[in-house]
């Protein structure tokens, strides 16, 4: 007999589960589905004339303003680079090979990847709590009133600005981590300039590393601005739903990053 | 003026980007204009190219003269056919040149040596180098060490 009840109780704990399963997967796409309309009516057709001052004053907000925690963790990360490939290198004798290493690394990987988690970190979180509040204090329902759309002039411009901004960062990124480890491998290291920037020139391709690298940002971009701006229309209008969006944004689009980066980097660069 | 502050920033916000996507192009990946040099076809047939890869150096005397531009294998004859785009105009090299794959240091990336012979005759487009000598391969190697320290 107990055994009976027992039997009950497991199957029925396990239905439960299963059931709970379902819900959260039924829940995800539904978000999926919510997040691909919002983009696809975000940006349907081109953006008007009277849309670029909006683009330009976001392009400020979130490309503008990430600028000096980009130059300053660049600068860091090439100096760091340039002293660990020193180190290990010096010890074959093989210090010029620091140059073509470091502009490797940084074109390939870390440029566009720390590019996108700073950006995901200063300008994501942003542009999340912006909409959400804006939600909240209803001024997107009153737009809806007065017949403009909110998503063509909130969303759109915020989206087209994060994709012109991250590829500009990553590049600049890119560019001031070099320096920074010219600055510490030939500077103060005393790496042999010639060897340094030879290597470099002679390892470096511009379609294979630096062409893929941009287009790696590029992805990261739309990632990163889509789930920023998704998070904070679809918040719940609260204090806390704006909370828990903005900590989202950043969760998520840091995940999908590193995520996305190792697939491309199998499509790019693995050999099958 | 609020705007103008903006439209300023902006605007060297993009210049700098595009400053330094100049900057990675030409001093870091050391862009040149490759469009308009030269180059024709050269092929030549390896018993082995273990490990040489598409875009591998071509060298005569170590300095560059080409690149590796295809490797196919002949399923007929069991050999691999390896087709090189060589600088310059065709008439550079002379038709006994031999070829042989060799690698950078000891555990380097191969490389297609070239040697000049002595001939008049010169390399044209898609003509084939005949005299050619395969990659190394250490197994192979250790294998024949093998048998010679049996047999004496």
């Amino acid at each position: 007999m107990t055994f009976v009840l027992t039997c009950w109780t497991v199957g029925l704990s396990v239905l439960a589960i299963l059931w709970q399963l379902g819900l959260r997967f039924l829940s995800l796409l539904g978000a999926l589905g919510r997040a691909s309309a919002l983009w696809a009516s975000a940006m349907w057709g081109l953006p008007g004339r009277g849309d670029v001052k909006l683009v330009i004053a976001q392009i400020y907000n979130v490309g503008f303003l990430s600028l000096l925690i980009i130059v300053l963790s660049a600068f860091s990360i090439g100096a760091v680079l340039s002293l660990q490939f020193y180190t290990q290198l010096a010890r074959f004798g093989a210090e010029d090979a620091v140059g073509v290493g470091l502009a490797l690394v940084l074109l390939r990987e870390l440029g566009p990847v720390v590019t996108a988690l700073l950006f995901a970190g200063r300008a994501g979180s942003a542009l999340t709590a912006e909409i959400g509040l804006m939600k909240t204090t209803e001024q997107l329902s009153s737009m809806e009133m007065m017949g403009v759309d909110p998503l063509k002039r909130i969303i759109a411009p915020r989206i087209w600005a994060g994709l012109i901004s991250v590829p500009l960062l990553t590049a600049i990124f890119n560019m001031v981590a070099i320096y920074g480890g010219v600055v510490v491998g030939i500077n103060w290291l005393g790496v042999d300039p010639g060897g340094f920037w030879g290597g470099m020139q002679e390892g470096v391709e511009v379609y294979e590393d630096l062409v893929k690298g941009m287009v790696k940002s590029g992805v990261f971009a739309l990632l990163v601005t889509w789930v920023a701006v998704f998070q904070g229309y679809d918040a719940p209008p609260t204090a806390e739903g704006i909370s828990l969006a903005t900590t989202r944004t950043v969760v998520i689009s840091s995940v999908l990053i590193l995520a996305t980066d190792f697939l491309m980097t199998l499509v790019f660069y693995g050999e099958f | 003026m609020r705007m103008r502050t903006i439209e300023i920033s902006v605007g060297g916000f993009v210049l700098a980007g595009a400053i330094a996507l100049v900057f990675l192009a030409v001093q870091v990946s050391g862009a040149r204009s490759t469009g308009t040099q030269n180059s024709y076809d050269v092929v030549a047939r390896f018993d082995d190219v273990a490990g040489l890869r598409e875009r591998a150096k071509v060298s005569m005397a170590g300095v560059t003269i080409g690149r590796v531009k295809s490797i196919a294998v002949d399923l007929e004859w069991g050999d691999a056919i390896v087709t090189m785009a060589i600088d310059g105009e065709p008439g550079n090299l002379t038709s006994d040149t031999s070829a042989r794959i060799l690698t950078e240091g000891i555990l380097g990336a191969r490389y297609i040596g070239l040697s000049p012979g002595a001939e008049e005759e010169k390399l044209q487009n898609g003509d084939e180098i005949t005299e050619t000598q395969g990659a190394l391969v250490l197994e192979n190697l250790i294998g024949d060490f093998l048998t010679n320290l049996g047999k004496s």
